[in-house]
């Protein structure tokens, strides 16, 4: 079975082919819109997505050295996203769904960062920890779905750390071979008191964004320690919250998806956590922690297993598409 | 100072020692250091949340709701000692009895959450995993990220952690049993404050990721 799967929530067009058996992942492209200033606009990222499309997906087939008659479905992102971002990739996989007569399959963002971090990673039944810039959850599967034990209630953390860049007047670009300017500017830093606020599961950063921003327009404090406090203070919030969240579900098992995953300093808070309480880190590698079309598919295939397609007529992007609405087949618990 | 004992659990924030203390069973909760955090932001969250727990408690204790005593105090070392409670996780217990019998129980809840809340105390991390049940009385336990406050607020995000915690582990009959704790928290709150913690609540979740809700224009 070879599905063809296509990304286009945020910044990333990607498109990724899969089969059901080893190697699995046939091949993997992608193009990044990067703003010149600022952060992503959805009108300017989705007009880049539109222009490379068509490009990507041939990329991609012939990496996979296939044609596209030999694929047996299509999947696509159909939220939570940008809106006008998601309708790239929707109207792209209708129209391939129509024109060839192939099977589409819906596919939740959110799930696909978790099912491809799992394959990738081999953890079975992990707590979820979600970090991107437009997501920040704790979740884990139970009872057919993906509970959400614990999120931001406000801001998600990528976001809170590349607007702490930007405003100190550090970004664009967020990240710089590898590294986020967060980290850059940490270096050195010393702890000074920052609000620091867990309610239950769920953390909040905007408040923690406002002492730290106020704080450097006065001059109150050094830049380098307002960094490293910042910092400290949100990944420690993570952590604690997961740490809660591998309390309260009995898993021992972690495993760090999305696009903030490869921060080294919040995987090594993270391993330092794991250990002390006997649980194992799983992190999903760098370039499929990031949006990638490989995800994508590979869910889809998941789901085409399972029965589960759309037609296309219906297969409207939902911008708010929150992971526990989605019925999980494979789940065994 | 050490205790000897048998470690109960190895909650996320401390780890909890079954122990006597002058004669009585205790539990010992010892935020111990986290190796993941600065030693200062360490040092700091461990021994301001030691202190409010234990004033929290002996406040609650004041109001009438079922919590531990508190026995000693060491906040610089994050060590609270407290009188242990010998019963059921309310978690455990909730989905097997009759529908009847866990309803009783959460509007017991409602009415300790209810008149916390009127006081101005705010849990901070309600689960049913922080619920003792002894008998037919529900101990509300695991202060730990309490605090005080009359703000509606707070007061919201108490009740929608509550919701949520429900959902995530009582999927299935969570609607029933949030209802039947709504019940006994507006009988102690009043029906004014009730109206305006809901409203809240509301509002609180519709901030949230993604939400359906919040929807304010058709896509």
């Amino acid at each position: 079975m070879i599905v063809l799967g296509i990304e286009s929530t945020a910044h990333t067009i990607g498109i990724g082919v899969v089969t059901d058996k080893e190697p699995y992942i046939l091949s993997d492209s992608r193009r990044v819109y990067v703003p010149p200033k600022g952060g992503i606009h959805p009108r300017e990222s989705s007009r880049f997505m539109s222009e490379v499309v068509s490009d990507v997906i041939k990329e991609s087939l012939n990496q996979a050295g296939i044609n596209i008659e030999e694929v047996d479905a299509i999947a696509v992102a159909l939220g939570p996203g940008l809106g006008p971002c998601l309708r790239v990739g929707a109207t792209v996989a209708r129209a391939l769904a129509i024109y060839y007569s192939k099977p589409l399959v819906p596919v939740n963002h959110a799930v696909a960062h978790i099912e491809i971090g799992k394959l990738v990673s081999g953890a079975e039944d992990p707590l979820v920890v979600y970090l991107s810039g437009g997501n920040t959850m704790i979740t884990a599967l139970l009872g057919g779905r993906y509970r959400v034990f614990g999120e931001t209630l406000d801001i998600p953390l990528g976001n809170f750390q590349d607007t702490l860049v930007r405003e100190l007047g550090l970004a664009p670009p967020y990240v710089v071979n590898g590294i986020h300017q967060i980290d850059r500017c940490a270096e050195g830093g010393k702890f000074i008191e920052l609000p620091y606020v867990v309610k239950g599961q769920d953390v909040t950063f905007s408040g923690l964004l406002t002492e730290a921003l106020r704080l450097y327009r006065k001059g109150r404090a050094r830049l380098q320690d307002i960094c490293y406090s910042a910092r400290e203070i949100a990944y420690s919030a993570i952590v604690e919250v997961s740490e809660r969240g591998l309390a309260h579900t009995g898993k021992d098992e972690v495993l760090l998806v999305g696009g903030v995953a490869a921060s080294k300093t919040l995987r090594k808070k993270f391993e330092v956590m794991v250990s002390e309480r006997g649980a194992k880190l799983y992190v999903t590698p760098p370039e499929y922690s990031v949006d990638n079309g490989v995800m994508i598919a590979w869910t889809g295939l998941l789901l085409f297993k399972h029965g589960i397609t759309i037609e296309p007529e219906k297969a409207i992007i939902k911008q708010r598409w929150r992971i526990d609405r989605v019925d999980i087949p494979w789940a065994s618990t | 100072m050490t205790y000897h004992g048998q470690v109960l659990s190895r909650g996320a924030e401390a780890l909890i020692v079954l122990t006597v203390f002058n004669g009585l069973k205790a539990v010992v909760k010892l935020r111990i250091p986290k190796g993941y955090r600065d030693k200062e932001l360490d040092t700091i969250l461990r021994s301001k949340r030691t202190i409010t727990e234990a004033k929290i408690l002996t406040q609650a204790k004041e109001l009438g709701v079922p919590v531990p005593s508190v026995l000693f105090t060491d906040p610089q070392n994050g060590v609270l000692v407290i009188e242990y409670i010998d019963g059921k996780l309310l978690k455990n217990l909730l989905n097997a009895v009759s529908l009847d019998k866990a309803c009783s129980l959460m509007q017991k809840v409602g009415k300790y959450v209810g008149l916390m809340h009127k006081n101005g105390i705010i849990h901070g991390d309600l689960t049913t995993s922080n619920m003792v049940t002894v008998g037919d009385e529900v101990y509300i336990i695991d202060f730990g990220l309490s605090s005080f406050s009359k703000e509606l607020e707070s007061m919201g995000v108490d009740i929608h952690l509550f919701l949520r915690a429900l959902e995530s582990t009582h999927y299935g009959r969570h609607r029933e049993l949030f209802k039947c704790f709504l019940k006994g928290y507006a009988l102690v709150i009043g029906q004014k404050t009730y109206k305006d913690v809901l409203e809240k609540v509301r509002e609180i979740r519709l901030r949230g990721r993604y939400i359906e809700e919040r929807k304010k224009r058709p896509l």
